[in-house]
């Protein structure tokens, strides 16, 4: 298949192993930031290929495993509201709740739907006038496009019956709480491509330039991400700190302007909570003041006090890279996809589940069990 | 003499069979109630399709006279939407009990035949259905001897339901079981991965996408029953992987067996299509579902012969060696990745769920 097959091509991949290899001589700790590359690094066997200096740790860029306790909980709300249809992308429905999951609702009767698309959701709206369409709008800055282009159209098709429950998040922010995290040993980031694609690259040159640490701008397929590790460990090996791009073939220098307008057009840049590493400054997307009668926190004024979380998960600690998933006593006993005790056990971006589904250790730690 | 496609010779019959002219368009809770709608519905026409000797008996069952040892399974079939592109439910409920008979190492003869159906249904639908179900029998070579329709309120159903029952006598060579599955054993697999999983998707709401990918449910009754005159008891193992994927099943017989096995993603034969769907949609194709295709554990001697006799057969065109049965990592089955990475493949925790990006 055309811009895939090449870049798995077993031959190329073992040339850069192969270089990475010769270049590394000491240990170094690379994030990959994305959840993409997570899975793409477990799913492809990566982790057990690369040379044991290199320890991968698995950052926060997924959208599942970011997004807060109560939001699910007002989104569960919802969904149970006798009018609502909840609309959402697929992964969202198996996140515990305080309560429950989306899922957990949906078979107690709630309308939930999963979608690819946000404009299938204002599609559902226009067909069911009587209803109310909410859209579980959660996601980086790569989704951030899709769902503002919904609220556009369904402004101009003049629905009132579509809003949604918006909880993006952006990368940005998170490197640098990352990087100021006393506890963060990380010294090198393959950035996400795909929010690059959208976003471009500026924002990343003042965080290296601040930190003094190297970001690669890494795409997803095994191939892209050994380069992407390649590109890293040379500029730490030479004792250097710049932004590279190892994702050309998508990401230009300014993003997709186009993209980027429509972001701006819909959302305003706000504080936002992540789940595991609590608020970061300037960190997500929120609904304009304009546009409020297509955000649902406005529209439905749900009040859900704050859950605690539960205190056996160690998200936080697995999401900024300090601990690994078989580092949690929990982790494949207590804590597993059919019943996670935090979100990186559910999506398969998350990096407890991750090594769950595509790693041995699992079958190590409990023989009987799977 | 010409010879069709299992797509032409379906358009073939369907052409051949035009709905009757009837009186009502639309199926109600009357036409369930056992009294003069069912009858008038018996005798429409409808069930005519599917005449033969001991159904035409409309007695309360069948009577069968089955000697030596027999393989009987049941399954119920649900799926929506109830029409999608290569089939409809109809030969899914037909296909999918003669396969599992087929997988026991059996010869499928009879079948029980029940639907369940949502007032409402027009009968236009439930004639397609019951053509495709007429097919399914002629292909595979069944009768449907014994059957059951009931009729739910609105909102009670989805449509239709259909439950078949099937039996058929073992095939005289047949040694099937996992238990003689051993190290050293090559895995086949008969035919491209994920199409009907993936045919399904393509048409259910909210996420239809435009391709000319189709089902592959049918028959494989018949490429079985000629690898078991030819490799008989070299045959260890037969399983069809229907829900959950070749991933599931696979890591149910590594469970079963207490064995591991290997397999190399460079082996796994799909069409393109599917495959980009499947990286579009975010799903992994080891865990999508199949109609059409079989997993074969074999002695490794035979593999090689047994791989090409299935590509020279009609639905066995891309059968492949995917891996093997080894003593190492017993209970797991590892992936070989692409680039040469090997990672472990485990069983799918509920429904698989399209990723966020």
């Amino acid at each position: 298949m055309k811009f895939l097959t090449e870049y798995r091509d077993p031959e190329v991949a073992q040339r850069y192993l192969e270089e990475i290899k010769k270049t590394v001589t000491r240990p170094w700790t690379i994030m990959e930031v994305c959840g993409g590359q997570t899975h793409s690094l477990v799913k492809n066997g990566i982790l057990n290929m690369l040379p044991e200096e290199i320890n991968m740790v698995h950052g926060p860029g997924c959208p599942v495993c970011v997004t807060p306790l109560n939001l699910i909980d007002k989104a569960v709300y919802l969904a149970e509201e006798k009018n609502v249809i909840l609309c959402s992308f697929g992964d969202m429905l198996r996140v515990p709740g305080s309560e429950k999951s989306l899922l957990e609702a949906k078979a107690n009767g709630a309308d939930i739907r999963i979608l690819y698309s946000p404009l299938e959701a204002v599609k559902i709206a226009e067909e069911h006038p009587d209803r109310q369409v909410v859209f579980f709008a959660v996601g980086f800055e790569t989704t951030a496009p899709a769902n503002a282009l919904s609220v556009v159209h369904a402004h101009r098709m003049g629905l009132d019956n579509y809003s949604i429950l918006a909880s993006h998040v952006l990368v940005p922010p998170a490197i640098e709480a990352l990087v100021s995290d006393e506890e963060c040993n990380v010294e090198g980031f393959l950035a996400a491509g795909h929010v690059c694609t959208i976003m471009g690259m500026q924002e990343y040159y003042p965080l290296v330039e601040k930190f003094n640490v190297p970001i690669v701008i890494t795409g997803f397929e095994p191939v892209d991400i050994l380069q992407g590790i390649l590109m890293t460990v040379q500029q730490l090996e030479r004792g250097e700190a710049q932004l590279e791009n190892q994702y050309a073939r998508m990401v230009r220098e300014n993003g997709n302007p186009k993209a980027m307008e429509t972001i701006y057009e819909v959302f305003d840049v706000t504080d936002r909570m992540w789940r595991g590493m609590d608020v970061i400054p300037s960190s997500g997307y929120q609904v304009k003041a304009q546009y409020e009668n297509f955000d649902a926190r406005k529209k439905f004024a749900v009040n859900i006090p704050e859950a605690p979380e539960n205190e056996e998960c160690i998200a936080g600690a697995i999401m900024k890279g300090i601990k690994k998933p078989f580092e949690c006593p929990n982790f494949g006993t207590k804590c597993k996809p059919e019943n996670p005790l935090g979100a990186p056990m559910v999506s398969s971006e998350g990096a407890c589940a991750a090594y769950y589904h595509f790693s041995d250790m699992i079958n190590q730690l409990t023989p009987q069990a799977v | 003499m010409e010879v069709l496609t299992q797509k032409e010779r379906r358009i073939k019959m369907q052409l051949s069979c035009p709905m009757p002219k009837l009186d009502f368009e639309v199926i109600t809770l009357g036409h369930g109630s056992g009294g003069l709608l069912t009858n008038r519905l018996l005798d429409s026409g409808v069930f005519d399709l599917l005449k033969n000797d001991m159904l035409d008996q409309r007695h309360d069952g069948a009577t069968l006279n089955l000697s030596g040892p027999t393989a009987f399974t049941t399954d119920s079939f649900v799926i929506s939407p109830i029409f999608f592109p290569g089939g409809n439910i109809g030969e899914l409920a037909v296909n999918g009990t003669v396969n599992d008979l087929a997988m026991c190492g059996a010869i499928p003869e009879f079948l029980s035949l029940s639907f369940i159906i949502e007032e409402g249904l027009t009968m236009q639908e439930f004639w397609d259905i019951l053509v495709a179900i007429k097919f399914a029998c002629e292909q595979a070579g069944v009768k449907v001897v014994t059957g059951d329709t009931k009729v739910v309120e609105r909102g009670k159903g989805d449509k239709i339901f259909i439950n078949t029952t099937g039996v058929g006598r073992l095939h005289a060579q047949a040694q099937i079981s996992s238990t003689r599955v051993k190290a050293g054993d090559k895995i086949i697999v008969s035919d491209q991965l994920a199409t009907h999983g993936i045919a399904i998707m393509s048409v259910r709401e909210g996420l239809e996408f435009e391709t000319t990918i189709e089902s592959d449910t049918r028959n494989l009754n018949h490429v079985v029953k000629a690898l078991l005159d030819d490799f008989g008891p070299n045959i260890h193992l037969l399983r069809d992987p229907t829900r959950g994927g070749v991933g599931t099943v696979l890591t149910e017989i590594a469970r079963d067996t207490q064995l591991g096995i290997d397999i190399a993603q460079r082996n796994i034969p799909m069409d393109e299509q599917v495959q980009g769907a499947c990286e579009i949609l975010g799903l992994d194709p080891l865990y999508v579902a199949n109609e059409g295709i079989f997993i074969a554990i074999v002695a490794a001697e035979v593999a090689d012969d047994m791989v090409q006799k299935m590509q020279a057969s009609e639905h066995c065109r891309h059968a492949m060696i995917i891996g093997e049965v080894t003593e190492d990592h017993p209970r797991q089955v590892v992936l070989t990745s692409g680039i040469g990475g090997k990672r472990v493949v485990n069983m799918l925790v509920g429904e698989q769920l399209p990723r966020i990006c």
